[in-house]
């Protein structure tokens, strides 16, 4: 059992009050995801050439020191860093592969959670009021946000666990349910060559749309895809750059419902965490359908 | 009791929870004078007018959470909105209306009373049913009646896939189109006792439709004895 949520600025206009809105989504899930919490922000889009990482380390006081002067002086590169909690944000304008290979080898400690132009990717074990109390979601502006509570059936409790999953091109997914042929896929996408960081069923489904969006599909044409080859139970709430989608497995065994208005479109497990969005009592509001594909954005 | 009261008596979830609500309708019985309860703000909150035993009204104004007047005995509850998963559920006697749309497992295993949806009920609407009368006036999703036993579903639009998989004695009556029948569950003739009943349902419901634009669907009886032919189909 888990909680997933979603919320999609149509009005710009909101986007300063993104997280305001967001946290106590998030939050009205805890009792379906006591264990962990994590949650995608997109905002503040970097400029062309340049790439966004989020990264994440369990020693954040001796990991992020002098990060940025060393990477910096390896790469003859310009870097940023800025730390919230114990990820950090690092803009940089070196190349991204160049960079995921410099950490690898100098920092093998810290954990890329999230890259892209205006991702930002935050995750912990905890309670979800302490996750977003840790990473200062309610004051957080941008375009949309997807979010996880996580109540851990059949792994560990930890944060590399923890959804939303990204694997890369700004593209994260937040996943109820479970599947069965993850095993195969990652097999197949890692000869296709995808990097994986855990054996979690979800970050394969990351990795497969991620593929499918590398290959030139757009957003609907990766998920619907994904319903062909993923096998197993699930709602997902996927985000990209200016993307927003909604899925069920064709046999809708997970809870979803979904809510919109002018200003804006929300996803969640249950209705309750939607309930307190501005003017949720008159949104349109239905249930996805099995196998029904909902895209906002994303070139769709 | 003491006399009734001029304005009816108000409950607010977002003030005393949903255990002060339910607290507060429970305690009453078959000789209270309070018939007529609101209950405000549900916010999408769970097992909200759970339990319920006394003949009262109750009319909630909002969209409800999962397992909404679940258990129901006697009361007629309104939810002026929709409701989630398995509104209605269990429900022995009384009345549930729905004037929304509602989730999942609207009016599961419930054994007797009226549940109403005034719009369309998601998969698995009146999944093993043993008594209940469930009117639909929309569509209903896939998995629905599934092995339901007794009780009437009356669906006014189309049914999704597997309709009545595995039914037992459960009568359907579907007036739009079936996408698919589930196992041992057949197209049965419309007799004039089937027409009356469905009359009689769609008049309880409030819901307007003419009882001859329907079908009657049915178990086959071929399932639920063993029947070594059937193997294939278990």
């Amino acid at each position: 059992m888990c909680g997933i949520v979603g919320l999609y600025l149509k009005n710009p206009d909101l986007q300063p009050r993104l997280g305001e809105l967001f946290a106590p989504m998030l939050t009205e899930m805890s009792d379906r995801g006591p264990d962990s919490a994590g949650f995608a922000i997109y905002r503040n889009p970097v400029e062309g050439g340049r790439t966004k990482f989020t990264l994440a380390s369990n020693s954040p006081d001796e990991e992020w020191k002098a990060l940025d002067a060393d990477l910096e002086k390896a790469l003859n590169c310009d870097v940023q860093v800025q730390v919230i909690s114990d990820h950090a944000v690092l803009i940089t304008d070196a190349d991204a592969d160049l960079v995921h290979d410099w950490l690898a080898e100098n920092r093998p400690d810290i954990r890329i959670v999230g890259s892209g132009k205006s991702i930002e990717i935050f995750k912990q074990t905890g309670l979800p009021k302490d996750v977003v109390e840790r990473f200062d979601l309610r004051h957080a502006a941008g375009s949309h946000a997807i979010g996880h509570t996580r109540m851990a059936t059949e792994s560990a409790v930890t944060t590399e666990g923890s959804h939303p999953f990204a694997t890369g091109l700004d593209l994260c997914l937040v996943h109820n349910g479970s599947l069965s042929n993850h095993n195969r896929l990652r097999r197949e996408l890692e000869r296709k060559g995808m990097v994986f960081q855990t054996e979690n069923d979800t970050e394969v489904a990351a990795g497969f749309l991620t593929w499918k969006l590398r290959e030139g599909a757009n957003l609907r044409q990766a998920v619907a895809a994904g319903i062909e080859e993923l096998d197993g139970f699930y709602t997902f709430c996927i985000g990209t750059n200016d993307g927003f989608a909604v899925v069920r497995d064709p046999i809708a065994c997970k809870h979803a419902v979904m809510a919109e208005t002018d200003d804006w479109v929300a996803m969640a497990t249950e209705y309750r965490a939607i309930a307190n969005l501005p003017g949720a009592d008159s949104a349109r509001i239905w249930e996805p359908g099995p196998g029904e594909i909902f895209v906002w954005g994303g070139g769709a | 009791m003491g006399r009734g009261r001029l304005t009816m008596p108000e409950l607010d979830v977002r003030e005393i929870g949903v255990r002060g609500v339910n607290k507060a309708l429970m305690a009453l019985d078959d000789s209270t004078n309070d018939r007529n309860w609101v209950v405000r703000s549900p916010q999408g909150q769970h097992s909200i007018a759970c339990g319920l035993t006394a003949p009262i009204d109750v009319v909630i104004k909002g969209h409800v959470g999962f397992y909404c007047a679940g258990m129901n005995q006697q009361a007629n509850v309104t939810i002026e909105g929709h409701a989630g998963v398995g509104v209605g559920e269990n429900m022995m006697s009384g009345r549930v209306h729905v004037t929304g749309n509602a989730s999942e497992s609207a009016g599961a295993t419930a054994h007797g009373g009226l549940l109403v949806i005034e719009g369309d009920a998601s998969s698995r609407c009146g999944i093993s049913m043993k008594g209940v009368d469930i009117v639909v006036g929309g569509s209903v999703g896939h998995m629905s009646a599934f092995m339901a036993q007794s009780g009437h579903l009356v669906v006014c639009g189309d049914a999704g896939d597997a309709l009545g998989d595995s039914i037992y004695e459960a009568v359907l009556f579907v007036r739009g189109k079936v996408e698919s029948l589930g196992a041992d569950c057949i197209e049965k003739e419309m007799r004039p006792e089937h027409l009356a009943k469905l009359a009689e349902l769609l008049q309880a419901a409030g819901i307007e439709a003419a009882p001859s634009e329907f079908r009657r669907y049915g178990s086959a009886r071929k399932l639920y004895n063993f029947d070594i032919d059937n193997v294939g189909a278990y």
